[in-house]
């Protein structure tokens, strides 16, 4: 009997405790450092910040379907284009002469937009609650090409494709998101659009991030475990399978929903894809994946910082390059800052499938030493 | 009559594209139980070896050089990245092929840059008019070509050893190994064949009759018609393969005919859900069964 076996027991009890309390701070500390931001950052880097948010939310939501409900997409980019035409129908002003508007209220017309990419995902429940792994994947593809074919000849929604249509700016009971509406300034920092909707984004992401954890620990989140890990099993203890899918397509979409409200009000324009390549195109699913597969599938941590790479990257080496004169190349034949983000994002994709399949989350968890089996964050299926 | 007769034949040659790219897949699906997301890239990479190669080899020349050098990347993509992860989970080495899909895919993208190249010189916009009928040349040349190696294929499939080892393998993995199959050595080979499909089915994309447009990055979203094409047959089944590439070429057909251009990439996805939700494992797919 060494001592190092008998401290072990001991080790592993207070560990965890001391974690837990150690990483409630860390979130806190970051919190905090997230709404201090904008009042040093240029508007430009705030702007990456919320593209980096938008995706954060994207991937919260692929990460619960996915890694959690063991069910691939790659629908994701048409729930965003859902969400995104969604939200500018409804809160679209009436009178426009070439597009659809209802003139409702924006808070309002967000919610409902979110409320009705879940019930899309719903609706594709016959296939999603039939169909297991790489064939869903495949099968959702076609969404993304449904999606296509609806964002070029619905323009009376979605503005089609040569303009698009733009987004009514966001409000909060009057208040308004853009540049109109009372000055504020805050220790000699005018508040802008960019400042006030990194505050909107910022809540909007840490809503999907506290519901996500919500249902990761709770009931559904176990019943998702059990469909991912084995459908017969799960439904011999009492999980009824084919709604257990059904509800996590639906969640996961609604987060696609909202990540679409964002990234329409992000651009400040919907525009349809002209091809499969675009803002609402296959290579986006393909972003999404990436951001889930690299944070670590099932992580709702992981998928931030997922999203941190995936969209942050090409928008801070955007930056940088013009700072510090990189990739400034155009034309053809260019190392672009968005082509290079690829790049890294395509290596990480296959660094972290052969050398680490738990993705960054498992690296994380080594490093702080917080290895005690947490059901909710195990590796892939 | 004439034109749905024109779109049948048109559609069954673009439908012979589509089988030799979901051929491909199935190979790799019944040996590896992996989905080859890289396929598109694959069909680039050929492509684009053709682009720049035929000004010093001709055209012929130039062609076998990128069938060869799709096989090639295949089946370096195969003993580099996943022969060193066989314990690996199918699903996660599938998503390590969208890893290898998207940095090809890039790359090619970025060296073509704005120009688009037609690489169907041989047979390429000379229509064939049969009485009523016109008939694209290269539709033509594809269905012969495409029915010449789906034979020898399915020749090599029954009779040869690589053919015997390889069901063998699909059959039953570590039974087949202890029979002294050298399971690395089939799956090796059934990705080489697999690329090689894609090269020679990219000859016949980047044409004026195909596609209307040159080797891009379109070429590699027709590249994904072939995922269709082989989930709806079985992702286990050659035969399937071959009927669901032919149901995709010819709804693709009707639909740009009959309903709009726009919409018939749509339908050819909206095809194979109606084909899953009925039945889920394909057309000719083996039926998953649970043991309890």
């Amino acid at each position: 009997m060494s001592s190092a076996v008998m401290d072990k027991p001991v080790a592993a009890v207070t560990a965890p405790k001391r974690l837990r309390w150690l990483r409630i701070l860390a979130w806190l500390v970051l919190l905090v450092v997230l709404l201090a931001l904008p009042l040093y950052l240029d508007a430009s880097w705030l702007k990456a910040g919320e593209y980096a948010m938008v995706g954060a939310v994207g991937a919260i939501g692929l990460t619960l379907l996915v890694g959690q409900a063991g069910q691939l997409s790659l629908a994701h980019a048409f729930f965003l284009l859902a969400g995104g035409t969604a939200y500018c129908v409804l809160a679209g002003p009436t009178k426009d002469e070439r597009v659809l508007g209802f003139g409702l209220d924006p808070l309002l017309s967000l919610v409902l937009a979110v409320a009705f990419t879940a019930l899309l995902g719903l609706a594709f429940a016959p296939v999603s609650g039939r169909l297991r792994g790489i064939y869903l994947g495949v099968a959702s593809l076609s969404l993304v090409f449904l999606g296509l074919y609806f964002g070029q000849s619905a323009s009376t929604l979605t503005g089609g494709t040569s303009t698009g249509r733009e987004p009514a700016a966001f409000e909060l009971f009057g208040f308004p998101f853009d540049n109109t509406g009372p000055r504020i300034e805050i220790l000699g920092v005018p508040f802008r659009q960019a400042e006030k909707s990194w505050y909107l984004f910022l809540a909007l992401t840490i809503i999907a991030l506290v519901l996500a954890w919500g249902a990761v620990k709770g009931r559904i989140g176990r019943s998702w475990r059990a469909v991912r890990d084995n459908e017969a099993s799960a439904a011999v203890m009492g999980v009824n399978v084919a709604r257990a899918k059904a509800g996590a397509f639906a969640i996961s979409s609604a987060y696609a929903g909202l990540a679409g409200v964002m990234t329409v009000l992000w651009y400040d324009i919907l525009k349809p894809d002209e091809s499969e390549y675009g803002t609402y195109g296959i290579n986006v699913s393909i972003a999404y994946l990436a951001m889930v597969i690299i944070g670590g599938l099932g992580s709702v941590g992981g998928a931030l910082v997922g999203a941190l790479i995936v969209n942050g990257l090409p928008q801070v080496l955007a930056l940088y390059s013009t700072q510090a004169g990189l990739f400034t190349q155009s034309g053809e034949g260019a190392f672009t800052p968005v082509l290079v983000s690829i790049f890294i994002y395509g290596a990480a994709i296959i660094l972290v499938v052969l050398f680490e399949p738990g993705g960054l989350a498992a690296i994380g968890r080594r490093i702080t030493g917080f290895s005690r089996k947490n059901p909710g964050k195990e590796g892939p299926r | 009559m004439s034109t749905f007769l024109q779109l049948v034949v048109n559609g069954l040659g673009k439908g012979a594209v589509y089988a030799l790219l979901a051929l491909g897949f199935v190979i790799i699906f019944k040996s590896t139980e992996v989905i080859n997301f890289a396929h598109g890239s694959l069909v680039l990479f050929g492509g684009y070896i053709v682009v720049v190669t035929r000004d010093a080899l001709g055209w012929a020349g130039a062609s076998v050089l990128g069938i060869v050098t799709a096989g090639l990347l295949a089946l370096v993509i195969e003993r580099l990245l996943l022969s060193r992860s066989r314990l690996a989970d199918p699903a996660s080495l599938a998503l390590l092929t969208i890893g290898v899909d998207v940095i090809v895919t890039e790359e090619i993208v970025r060296r073509i840059g704005v120009s688009v190249p037609f690489i169907g010189e041989a047979w390429d916009a000379n229509p064939v008019r049969i009485g009523e009928i016109t008939l694209f040349r290269t539709h033509l040349v594809a269905l012969g070509v495409a029915a010449v190696l789906i034979t020898a294929f399915y020749l090599a499939f029954k009779y040869s050893n690589w053919g015997i080892a390889m069901r063998a393998q699909a059959e039953n993995r570590e039974a087949a190994a202890l029979m002294g199959i050298r399971s690395s050595r089939v799956t090796a080979t059934a990705w080489l064949v697999a690329g090689l499909l894609a090269g020679v089915a990219v000859l016949f994309i980047a044409t004026q009759d195909f596609s209307g447009s040159g080797l891009s990055r379109g070429t590699h979203s027709i590249a994904l018609a072939a995922f269709p094409a082989a989930i709806l047959g079985g992702l286990d089944s050659t035969a399937g393969a071959v009927v669901g590439g032919l149901v995709v070429g010819i709804a693709e057909a009707l639909s740009a005919q009959y309903i709009s251009f726009d919409f018939s990439k749509s339908a050819v996805f909206l095809v194979m859900l109606v084909v899953l939700v009925i039945r889920p494992s394909g057309l000719f797919g083996t039926r998953e069964s649970t043991r309890v």
